[in-house]
């Protein structure tokens, strides 16, 4: 079955059989369906939503709420092209500064010049390794570093350059990363697909499939162990739901409370394989969570101020539950897996591609947004832009400057005792070659 | 000093350290109320309570990476495997993840992490439960490997291993968990790449961890009564880092060594200390490296073939005087 997360529906009996969102065929969804236009579901207080319910529906049951907070609904509006106001009056948008909307405009933008940049040097055969650019998912990355409140701790897997940015990573150490640069942010040892940051909260950055799931779990159970108002967000794939170790983590994560929301980054395609064709789909990849008792919702990613207020509202009830969550976002990537996925056009009509780019880009969206809502002019944006822009071209010019690593930097960073030069690392010998 | 079992020193290190480090805590299948599959680690759950000691689902893949995951964060879990040959259903983690994160962050991050368990053959259960893979792990850089033959050795070890900073792959053994020795009351470490020579000997070197220790030890009691032959008994207890000084050291004054190993022939452990020895010891060598180790099969799982698959003194003898 298609995947069904976009398209809203009125309820179970209504829907048609065959849900079909915008990615789904190269013939369904020829125009993307009208917004709706409901405020949030209040919390549920069930911990299991049994089927997909509208938000009308879940309302009705509002005798069963016991907090103020909204939560995901398993129904989510779809993406708009003509408005994002739907969730703006969401507790977590209805008190954003102006400042703040215009910054996450900022970094939204600063992820995609940021990959358009490597884009070039990586097709110049400047650069080398994996390239697998996030552009149209930006709200995502931008979206979830919003909301972090300092204590919660997030992971994802290889596509991971919009998670570093959002977080903080400075363009310039993660460009140089790329170039393989000892200036980079691994130092050149890790590539593309392993960013990390742990001082703002980043623990990579994974480049095996799902290998970061159960990483997450743990920063969950750390989370938990020491009493840390906070809560993990671990990303993953619609490919990587696949993975038995993802079934093993849901399993735990609802065993002993742990504080996790897993966001499925839903972008229609594991690889050259689309969704239809990788997983069998009962409704959503979210409600396989059922099976281990873990409340899951679904919602779309396009719309900043959606994606927040569902993000929010399953990050909020981690934190203060002690629970865990599965989030199917649905988003879209413009380009192939990686740079290196030359049938990027074959095994997906490039209508659909452009359609996505038309009508459901998140910049585009956020920028009409802001427009609309007055808090940012035509000419302030051109501006943020051209900033952007000129970061990421800085940043590249950086990363080809930066000095490559040393030679002696190969035998560094592989035991902590070792490069700390503690008695532990002084006894026996840690490396073989000469 | 107290005579108590390997099973009893590993508890008793655990005990320590779960006292000293609230960081430090224990995880694994069956590790709280059942006791242990082993009884390894009996009465730390009663003692230490749930959110220490913890018993697992049969997820080893989950359960190793929550480890790293945790471990990253600055805690200090001690994963029990309830055998060795079960981390082959979480070796992403153990390698890609335990062994790579830190070079791949450029030194960002570290796992202080135990993963422990029994990793042996000769126990009639068949080659999935069998296996000894320490030569797999010490074969990535960034993992640490260790494999005490002795009660006072897997104590100390196991109490240096859990404050190490990075992952330490601690493999210990079924049919040694009985075995009695001498150890010390409360907490001391024996520090990771630092080989103990177990008997000391002029005529030939026999070079071995684990179980194989202590088989080398009842071959050189062999080769002395029978032979006059006096063997130096080399146990490598840590196999990454490993203490190539030691090993030199006595292949240096025996000038022949006999290399005793429970892993297979192939790429073994035994393996690299030949290349050692054939690099560093040419001129000191009297005789070829010989090697005894376990059969290059599956683990069989008929009893009297089972043991002809795992070295014992009188091939550790035989081998020996073919040297001569």
């Amino acid at each position: 079955m298609a995947r069904t997360l976009s398209l809203p529906s009125k309820s179970k009996k209504t829907a048609p059989k065959k849900v079909v969102g915008p990615a789904a065929s190269k013939v369904a969804a020829k125009k993307p369906a009208k917004p709706v236009k409901k405020a949030p579901a209040k919390v549920v207080s069930k911990i299991v939503v049994k089927k997909p319910v509208t938000t009308k529906a879940l309302a009705k049951k509002s005798v069963a709420v016991r907090a103020t907070q909204p939560t995901a609904t398993a129904k989510a509006a779809a993406p708009s092209k003509v408005t994002s106001s739907d969730f703006s009056k969401s507790p977590f948008n209805a008190s954003l500064k102006p400042a703040q909307k215009v910054g996450f405009l900022r970094e939204m933008l600063r992820i995609r010049r940021f990959e358009q940049q490597a884009l070039k040097y990586y097709n110049q055969g400047i650069m080398g390794g994996f390239l697998h650019l996030y552009n149209g998912q930006e709200s995502v990355a931008a979206g979830t570093a919003s909301l972090m409140n300092g204590h919660d701790e997030i992971i994802t897997a290889y596509r991971d350059h919009g998670h570093a940015l959002a977080v903080g990573m400075g363009m310039n150490e993660c460009m140089a990363e790329l170039f393989g640069k000892g200036t980079g942010c691994s130092k050149g040892k890790g590539g593309s697909m392993h960013f990390f940051a742990p001082d703002k909260h980043y623990w990579g950055g994974h480049g095996i499939v799902a290998g970061q799931t159960p990483l997450g779990l743990g920063l969950a159970f750390a989370i938990k162990y020491k009493k840390i108002n906070g809560c993990a967000v671990a990303f993953l794939g619609d490919g990587a739901v696949n993975q038995g170790v993802f079934s093993e983590c849901l399993n735990m994560a609802a065993l002993w409370d742990l504080p996790i929301v897993y966001v499925i980054e839903n972008n229609g395609y594991s690889m050259g394989t689309s969704l239809e064709r990788s997983s069998a789909v009962n409704g959503s990849l979210a409600k396989r969570a059922e099976g281990f008792c873990v409340e899951w919702a679904t919602c779309g990613g396009f719309d900043l101020y959606e994606l927040r207020a569902n993000l929010g509202a399953a990050m909020e009830r981690a934190r203060k539950e002690s629970k865990p969550m599965v989030l199917e976002v649905s988003t879209y990537r413009y380009y192939g897996h990686s740079v290196a996925d030359a049938n990027a056009k074959k095994y997906r009509a490039p209508e659909e591609i452009e359609r996505y780019k038309v009508d459901y880009d998140p910049i585009t969206l956020w920028q009409n947004q802001l427009l609309k809502e007055k808090v940012v002019t035509q000419a302030q944006i051109e501006k943020i832009d051209a900033e952007a822009k000129a970061e990421a071209a800085a940043a590249a010019e950086f990363g080809i400057a930066s000095p490559w690593p040393t030679e002696e930097s190969i035998f560094e960073d592989i035991y902590h005792e070792v490069d700390h030069k503690t008695e532990a690392g002084q006894t026996g010998r840690f490396f073989f070659s000469e | 000093m107290p005579v108590i079992t390997y099973r009893q020193a590993l508890n008793d290190a655990f005990a320590e350290e779960l006292t000293r480090d609230e960081n430090v805590f224990l995880m694994g299948e069956e590790v709280a109320q059942y006791n242990g599959a082993y009884k390894v680690t009996e009465g730390l759950w009663e003692r230490f309570g749930s959110k220490r000691v913890i018993d697992t689902p049969i997820s080893e893949a989950a359960f190793l990476g929550l480890g790293v995951g945790a471990a990253m964060m600055g805690l200090r879990p001690v994963v029990e495997l309830m055998f060795w040959s079960f981390a082959y259903v979480g070796f992403d983690q153990i390698i890609n993840n335990a062994g790579c994160i830190r070079y791949m962050s450029g030194g960002l991050i570290n796992v202080p992490m135990v993963v422990r368990g029994p990793a042996n053959g000769g126990t009639n259960v068949g080659a999935t439960h069998s296996h000894t893979p320490e030569n797999f792990l010490a074969n990535t850089p960034g993992l640490k490997v260790v494999c005490p033959a002795t009660p006072y050795d897997a104590k100390g070890l196991m109490i240096a291993s859990i404050r190490d900073n990075d992952t330490v792959c601690f493999m210990e053994n079924t049919l040694l968990y009985g075995d009695l020795g001498e150890v010390p009351d409360g907490a001391y470490t024996i520090p990771l790449g630092v080989a103990e020579v177990k008997r000391e000997g002029i005529d030939v070197s026999l070079i071995a961890h684990g179980r194989a220790v202590l088989t080398c030890l009842a071959a050189a009691e062999i080769l002395a009564a029978e032979h006059g032959i006096e063997a130096e008994v080399v146990d490598l207890r840590s196999i990454r880092p490993l203490d190539e000084e030691t090993i030199l050291n006595s292949v240096a004054k025996t000038h022949r060594a006999v290399l005793v190993d429970e892993n297979k022939p192939f790429c073994g452990v035994s393996s690299q200390i030949a290349a050692l020895l054939a690099e560093h010891a040419f001129d000191d060598l009297d005789a070829p490296v010989l090697r005894v180790t376990a059969l290059d099969a599956p683990a069989i799982y008929s009893m009297p073939l089972e043991k002809l698959q795992l070295p014992d003194a009188q091939a550790v003898v035989a081998k020996v005087l073919s040297s001569f």
